[in-house]
């Protein structure tokens, strides 16, 4: 616990640094803010208004006061609070990470034992070559080949969204729309799940208590359901928790070819707007993900698997 | 040539072998690359990576493309008349661009392979090594980086700074280190028990010595296995990056900018643009990962990332 208090406060630092790169740039964040016509005097008094002209540990310990005080900030760009734009974008990232985690692992997980028990027979070669093809591809090269697919060519599909409501009413709203991005998603991350199943589940295989059941006569059903299956499961609660970030930081790329505007999209938005205080913090928010979900993995380990002792 | 025996687990020989003995039946390397060479996918692996290899570095001394006088006039032709795989939408010829693409692409790859798992080398080994409070403070850097988002970091870094090769190989090292090292580090937490790392002790031996001598030689295996990995992973972040907006512009062709450029006018039907570029980066990886797996095999090393 204490260690997860001391990587969450070097993320905080060091994004804190790397985003003060912004005002090395030109008038950096008040240029941005201020527009290009903006006399140097405006924004001299607007840094020292924001603090901007004080030392770099005055304006972390003030970010960080109000961090831990649950203020998120203030979106320039947007001009709405950081909290309302997140509450506003969070059901996108979801909707469309949460549905395509569930769905890549619900196809990897059986797929995964399938391979593992047909291991280098036919079937298993073609299931690898499909996930390691999926795997090479730049994601962003996925989600576009679908959108010519069953967008362009077909028309099955809407190709972006275009409902600009917010909220999960406006999500599901319009639900045709987050299906070729949910699909888009949820075969990028079948590639990456299902090369972690099916090694896993050939190693449980081969372990004494497979045979074990075998030898006291189960029948195959039972062995791979019972035995195979749940300590494949290990596996997945492992990967589960390491993808607790990626709701956020792996819908950047389909939320943008896709204009979804959950809270990666609107994060590249921000960027190119220098808005500061929104990139601060939610990359901070993601770092508070990825540790929360190294925790979450390693408690449900040693509860699922009485061997695991920390 | 007993240091060389413990490289490879499965490798080592029986102890009470003559020495001559252990030479002929036991060298670890003729064992790894027999079980290499017996994986079929491996060897087709290995054949593309020189494939490719030839294609980008040959290629462009065989294969010349007509010289456009009008390069506007000469865009988005489709494969034949002089142009092999046809032009982009910058009038450039595609095979040209991606024999170009590939030196550059491979160059990224390697340099950031090698570079990311050496220096992940260094650090974990001497993490695992000195262990304690030192490891502890080395962990915590580590995790830190690792919680920092990648994709965010170059979505920003794309607004601050103007991508050239060497800050993009630089900026893919750096957030390509850290997984290396933790691997390392755990297993130069097991190496330091051996007693063969307790008999340079007793004959005097320092500690740098055995981290130089004795450690980094004994990971051989998972090295190996690492740097396989990590170029193709580099490759794909490569053509990644592009569409992040921190990519190199065409006038520096890798296979991440033709393919980016292509993708944009894919819906005006010029498929052509697109395959070439898409078709060499799966190659690529798949090449890779393919080689990778083996090795892993070969060398019975297990890359767990946690």
């Amino acid at each position: 616990m204490g260690q997860a208090i001391i990587v969450l406060l070097g993320v905080t630092v060091i994004t804190f640094l790397l985003l003060d790169l912004l005002n090395t740039q030109g008038g950096g964040v008040a240029r941005q803010i201020l527009g290009s016509k903006a006399p140097q005097s405006q924004l001299i008094a607007w840094n020292h208004q924001n603090g901007f002209d004080k030392p770099f540990y005055v304006q972390f310990w003030k970010y960080l006061t109000r961090l831990l005080s649950g203020n998120l900030g203030y979106s320039y760009h947007y001009n709405q609070s950081v909290s309302s734009l997140l509450s506003d974008e969070l059901p996108r990232d979801i909707v469309l990470g949460g549905i395509s985690l569930i769905l890549s692992l619900a196809i990897a997980i059986p797929v995964g034992v399938a391979q593992a028990v047909k291991r280098n027979k036919p079937v298993d070669h073609g299931l690898t070559a499909v996930s390691f093809v999926l795997y090479s591809m730049p994601p962003y090269a996925v989600a576009i080949l679908l959108v010519q697919i069953f967008a362009i060519s077909t028309h099955v599909f809407p190709a972006t969204v275009t409902t600009s409501g917010n909220g999960w009413s406006a999500v599901f709203s319009d639900f045709s729309a987050q299906i070729l991005p949910i699909i888009s998603l949820t075969l990028v991350s079948y590639a990456y799940f299902s090369r972690y199943m099916r090694s896993s589940a050939i190693d449980t295989l081969a372990q004494d208590y497979i045979r074990t059941a075998r030898a006291k006569g189960l029948s195959e059903r039972m062995v791979l359901s019972r035995h195979l299956l749940r300590n494949s499961l290990l596996t997945v609660i492992t990967l589960v928790g390491l993808s607790l970030p990626v709701v956020i930081t792996g819908t950047v790329i389909t939320e943008s070819v896709f204009n979804d505007p959950g809270v990666g999209f609107t994060y590249v938005t921000a960027a190119q707007n220098y808005d500061y205080e929104y990139m601060l913090t939610v990359t901070v928010l993601v770092g508070v993900l990825t540790v929360l979900g190294n925790l979450l993995a390693d408690m449900a380990y040693a509860m699922l698997d009485p061997r695991i002792r920390y | 040539m007993a240091v060389v025996d413990q490289n490879v687990p499965g490798g080592a020989p029986e102890p009470d072998a003559e020495a001559g003995e252990v030479y002929a039946t036991g060298n670890p390397w003729v064992l790894v690359a027999r079980t290499f060479v017996q994986n079929r996918l491996a060897v087709v692996g290995l054949v593309l990576i020189v494939v490719l290899l030839l294609f980008s570095l040959i290629g462009p001394l065989i294969y010349h493309a007509p010289s456009a006088a009008d390069a506007l006039a000469s865009k988005d032709q489709g494969p034949g008349g002089g142009y092999l795989l046809g032009t982009d939408s910058n009038g450039s010829d595609i095979m040209t661009q991606l024999m170009k693409g590939g030196q550059s692409s491979l160059l990224v790859g390697f340099v950031v392979g090698i570079f990311s798992t050496v220096l992940g080398l260094v650090y974990g080994a001497i993490a695992g090594f000195f262990g304690k409070a030192l490891d502890n403070v080395m962990m915590r850097i580590i995790d830190i980086g690792l919680a920092i988002p990648v994709v965010f970091l170059f979505v920003f870094l794309a607004q601050v700074l103007k991508p050239n090769l060497l800050l993009l190989i630089g900026m893919l090292t750096a957030v390509s280190w850290l997984l290396p090292a933790r691997l390392v580090r755990g297993e130069s937490l097991s190496l330091r028990t051996r007693e063969y790392v307790q008999a340079v002790r007793g004959m005097g031996g320092g500690s740098w010595r055995i981290i130089a001598r004795h450690l980094i030689p004994n990971t051989i295996g998972t090295i190996t296995v690492t740097i396989t990995f990590q170029i193709a992973n580099a490759v794909l972040v490569l053509a990644i990056l592009q569409y992040l907006g921190f990519g190199l512009p065409p006038t520096t062709p890798t296979w991440g900018n033709t393919l980016f450029l292509a993708m944009q006018n894919f819906q005006d039907g010029y498929w052509w643009e697109v395959y070439p570029a898409l078709v060499l980066i799966v190659l690529t990886v798949l090449a890779f990962n393919f080689v990778g797996d083996a090795l892993q095999d070969a060398f019975d090393v297990r890359l767990q990332e946690r």
